[in-house]
């Protein structure tokens, strides 16, 4: 039986080592005087400067701006559409439509993002030939696009939450006399909160991340920061966007490691609370 | 406070329902009268649709056909959220995310009272439940048993006609169970609620029910009080599903006035009986006789031995081949001469075992001629 | 539930996120498909219309010549199968290496798992671009690679990581991985160990018991993170152009290029609808997988 656990074992650290070493160098290259970024430039690191130099980096602050603001907008509305998509296909039961609905709702997470952004930018400008609106392409068309693809993963995770939901709480506020709206808004939506939070998170990460579809439907005005750094990156590595790498890596840790101690927090409360109850015995 | 309530009025009358799912036909024209302020029992089996019934009352399912009165008013149009009914579901479901106070007062929110008095009505409820004090606790916090205490004050606080329980007691373990049956047939009492309770637990159904209802395969077998049920069964089917019982195939020897004689191969004797149905002469029947109603004896019980042997009644010899040793009783597996196992249950009245009956031993069982029932189908 | 609420308010949560996709992810398609079937000239839009009016009556101008001119061409047919071969290959190492780390989480203690399953998420959370960028690092000429064997005498002169195919499968494997990884180990965490149990007591040895048992319970699971990885593989960008062959183009570079850089709308459309049809089966199939899933939960 051992030999069945060391194949894994070795398969995990390996793994983890793979998916960790590379964010490794980047952070650690951060600090190095070079410009050449991967020769070590001992006399002269570690260096803090490419952290200043980014922080005056007009066009990179701006992008990332745009970024933050085109992604709080998508993440929302996508949360909306795709809790409305999430309760349609896990509460209405067969209704007419519904395989149009579950079709186009799985389909954007493995469509190639080549083939989104192409058929995204074509219809933003049929649509503008047509009604004269959108009137170009910007900040606008990015956003609508962005909303698209990410509703997608909404959907799936307002999904599963449901389906994983214990239908006879919605039956009990029922009988005592809510109807069916209130039902949702008092005891489904309070119970389900989680997964829509983490829903918009991954939406805004999604969107925030995104390059390919977005290179399509932005316009010359608007750069995404994904974009500004592509075309950096397209012909050599740069030192600033390794400072930009650690630190978006330390935003993410700082994120998780305050939502894993607050569920650890939340954990140890409930635990205490169930040793409570037994005790009391009645 | 009312009792039983006037034998004539249906309070709660359900005519006809039926529920079909596809092919499957889960409840099938169910004709039932409950009258107000009682306890009634629906008792089956999983599959027997019973749960399909309760929640076509609730307004859950929509039946297929049939139509359901409360108080007179007809409930087909009016969706669960609207009925004047309130259930408490086997599962409990109480909302996690809300104290036991704001679960109680859901429902009252829900009719526009005031905060002081729908304040003023849950802590009534939570006292009538022995739960005051409670209130800000949250159902995570609470045991299986406060919890089934929590679960009916919340269905009981906006005094519904009817109310409806599923399977109310099958979570609790034996000794609570026992306890809680009692209060739960005592707050039925002082509050008056006519209650519908589901369940596939007989015991429960003869403890709480003030009259059951035995259904099978979605049809309602049997109506009657609990000894209506347990003691003149209509149906093999209610019979054998209620209890134990000794049941063994024969024909009408003699329809008279005053009782019916079988005659039964399978018993090797022949059977008197006081109480009958109507049947005809020469027919198959079926007799039914309950353990408990079984003498044992070592030697041929006197009344019989003026019988000649072959004429026998009531009376029949085996072989003691297994008994169970309960505590408060012993059950004994007989094998008759025919081959069949006949089941008697015997009090343990003395202490010791020097009543007791061994283990191949040779024995006599007789009845009563008012103990076997007769069964046409 | 679904009969308890009105039909205005069912056709209300079904119809506007239905409207909105309709919108804005099927109707894109048929406009795509349509733009195929035109020719490219010097215009707004830059492409021929569908629909002509010659002597006042409408004919349909179809033009089959983008379709042509990619069937003809070898540089696209060889695209095709290129991105097909790689994402092929990407996705068989994806798996070798996210099976057993998979089924190492599934079999950890109940308080690792979760801070193991956190631990593969967490660099998705990261920038997807920064982190391919991050190989450029590691696999360049003078990257932190050749660096270190270099130095350590292992090589004399710089290994040509970079811009070749292997550096395109590990990009694709480096990024994909939480999705092979997290759909396996969700169905592996669902196999009762009892049975590998029944199989040991009836003599099976461990690597029997596995193969014969396990894998096969597993192959939903191998499936779903097989598709999830495969199918936007096809078409990646960004990992093949930071990262790979200049001398040999994926499909999903094609048909930006044929855009941006030709400004051929009908030749890129034609190279989208042939992706398309290359990826419908495994599409669908992903779509049943996902419905089974959804459905067996309840």
């Amino acid at each position: 039986m051992r030999e069945r656990r060391l194949v894994p074992r070795l398969a995990l650290v390996l793994g983890f080592a793979f998916l960790y070493g590379p964010i490794l160098s980047m952070i650690v290259f951060s600090f190095n005087n070079s410009r050449l970024v991967t020769v070590w430039d001992a006399a002269h690191s570690p260096t803090l400067k490419w952290y200043g130099a980014l922080l005056h980096n007009e066009q990179i602050l701006g992008a990332a701006w745009l970024s933050i603001r085109i992604a709080v907008v998508a993440a929302s509305v996508a949360v909306v559409l795709g809790t409305l998509a999430g309760t349609a296909l896990a509460r209405l039961g067969a209704f007419r439509g519904r395989l149009l609905l579950a079709g186009m709702v799985t389909a954007p997470i493995v469509m190639p993002e080549v083939i989104t952004g192409l058929s995204l930018l074509l219809m933003f400008v049929a649509l503008g030939q047509l009604i004269g609106w959108p009137k170009g392409v910007g900040a606008l068309t990015i956003t609508l696009a962005h909303i698209t693809f990410c509703m997608a993963y909404v959907t799936v995770v307002v999904q599963s939450r449901l389906a994983g939901f214990d239908e006879s709480l919605e039956e009990a506020a029922m009988d005592l006399g809510a109807r069916p709206a209130r039902v949702f808004f008092r005891i489904t939506l309070p119970l389900i909160l989680p997964a829509i939070v983490s829903g918009w998170l991954l939406a805004f990460t999604l969107s925030w991340d995104d390059l390919v579809i977005t290179q399509f439907v932005a316009g010359p005005g608007s750069s995404t920061l994904p974009m500004v750094i592509f075309s950096k990156v397209r012909f050599g590595v740069t030192p600033d966007v390794n400072a930009l790498a650690t630190i978006m890596v330390l935003l993410v840790a700082t994120g998780v490691a305050i939502s894993t101690v607050w569920m650890r927090y939340r954990e140890r409360r409930r635990a205490r609370d169930l040793q409570l109850a037994a005790a009391a015995n009645l | 406070m009312t009792a039983a309530g006037d034998p004539d009025s249906a309070y709660v009358r359900m005519a006809n329902l039926t529920k079909k799912f596809g092919d499957f036909t889960a409840v099938d024209a169910v004709s039932l009268d409950i009258r107000r302020g009682e306890i009634f029992c629906l008792l089956g089996g999983s599959g027997s649709g019973k749960t399909t019934l309760l929640r076509m009352l609730a307004g859950f399912e929509r039946p297929s056909a049939g139509a359901i009165h409360i108080d007179g008013e007809d409930m087909s149009a009016i969706p669960p959220y609207e009925r004047p009914v309130n259930m408490m579901f086997q599962s409990y479901a109480l909302f996690p995310h809300m104290s036991v106070e704001r679960n109680i007062a859901f429902g009252l929110e829900q009719e526009g009272l005031p905060r002081a008095e729908i304040r003023r009505q849950v802590g009534d409820i939570l006292d009538i439940v022995k739960m005051g004090g409670f209130g800000s606790r949250k159902p995570h916090q609470l045991s299986g048993g406060q919890r089934q205490r929590v679960a009916l004050a919340r269905a009981l606080v906006k005094r519904p006609k009817l109310l409806l329980l599923d399977e109310p007691l099958a979570a609790l373990d034996r000794k609570l169970r026992e306890h809680t049956q009692f209060e739960l047939i005592s707050i039925q009492q002082r509050l008056g609620v006519t209650c519908i309770v589901v369940t596939h637990d007989q015991e429960e159904a003869m403890t709480l029910g003030t009259r059951l209802g035995v259904m099978n395969h979605g049809r309602i077998a049997q109506v009657g009080t609990p000894s209506d049920i347990y003691e003149s069964p209509v149906t093999r089917f209610v019979a054998d599903f209620i209890g134990s019982v000794n049941m063994f195939e024969g024909r009408v020897s003699e329809d008279g006035a005053e009782c019916v004689r079988i005659r039964s191969e399978e018993l090797g004797c022949t059977v008197r009986a006081e109480r009958s149905v109507h049947c005809v002469g020469g027919s198959t029947v079926w007799t039914a006789i309950r353990p408990e109603k079984i003498n044992i004896s070592r030697h041929r019980p006197l009344a019989a031995s003026a019988q000649r042997a072959d004429a026998a009644e009531n009376v029949v010899r085996g072989t003691v081949r297994e008994i169970a040793y309960m505590g408060d009783m012993s059950i004994y597996l007989v094998q008759l001469d025919s081959g069949r196992m006949m089941r008697v249950t015997l009090p343990n009245i003395t202490r010791g075992t020097e009543r007791g009956f061994a283990r191949e031993e040779s024995v006599w069982l007789s009845w009563h001629g008012s103990s076997p029932v007769v069964l046409t189908e | 539930m679904a009969r308890l609420t009105s039909a205005a308010g069912r056709r209300l949560i079904a119809g506007i996120p239905t409207g909105w996709l309709l919108l804005l992810f099927l109707v894109p398609f048929i406009i795509v498909f349509r733009i195929s079937f035109s020719e490219v000239r010097l215009a707004i839009p830059p492409y021929t219309p569908l629909l002509t009016f010659r002597h006042g009556s409408p004919a349909l101008e179809l033009h089959w010549s983008a379709y042509q001119f990619l069937f003809t061409d070898p540089l696209y047919v060889s695209s095709y199968l290129y991105s097909l071969k790689v994402a092929a290959v990407s996705t068989l190492c994806c798996l070798a290496l996210g099976y057993p780390m998979a089924y190492a989480i599934a079999h950890a203690g109940s308080a690792t798992r979760p801070v193991l399953l956190m631990l593969i998420v967490l660099p998705f959370w990261t920038s997807f671009l920064l982190r391919v960028y991050a190989w450029i690092g590691l696999l360049k000429n003078n990257g932190v690679i050749n660096n270190l064997l270099m130095s350590l005498g292992v090589i004399h002169h710089p290994l040509a990581l970079l811009q070749t195919d292997f550096a395109v499968y590990i990009g694709i494997v480096y990024s994909y991985l939480p999705f092979m990884i997290l759909p396996l180990y969700a169905n592996l965490e669902k196999h009762d160990a009892a049975l590998l149990e029944a199989a040991a007591d009836l003599g099976a040895r461990p690597a029997r018991a596995f193969l014969r048992i396990t894998v096969p319970q597993s192959f939903p699971g191998i499936v779903a993170g097989s598709l999830l990885v495969f199918i936007p593989a096809v078409g990646e960008y960004v990992i093949p152009t930071l990262l790979g062959r200049t001398d040999q183009l994926m499909i999903g570079r094609v048909l930006s290029d044929e855009f941006f850089e030709n400004r051929d709308w009908p030749v890129a459309s034609a190279v989208a609808i042939l992706i398309l049809l290359l990826l419908v089966v495994p599409i669908l199939l992903f779509q049943r997988y996902q419905r089974r899933e959804l459905e067996g939960a309840r």
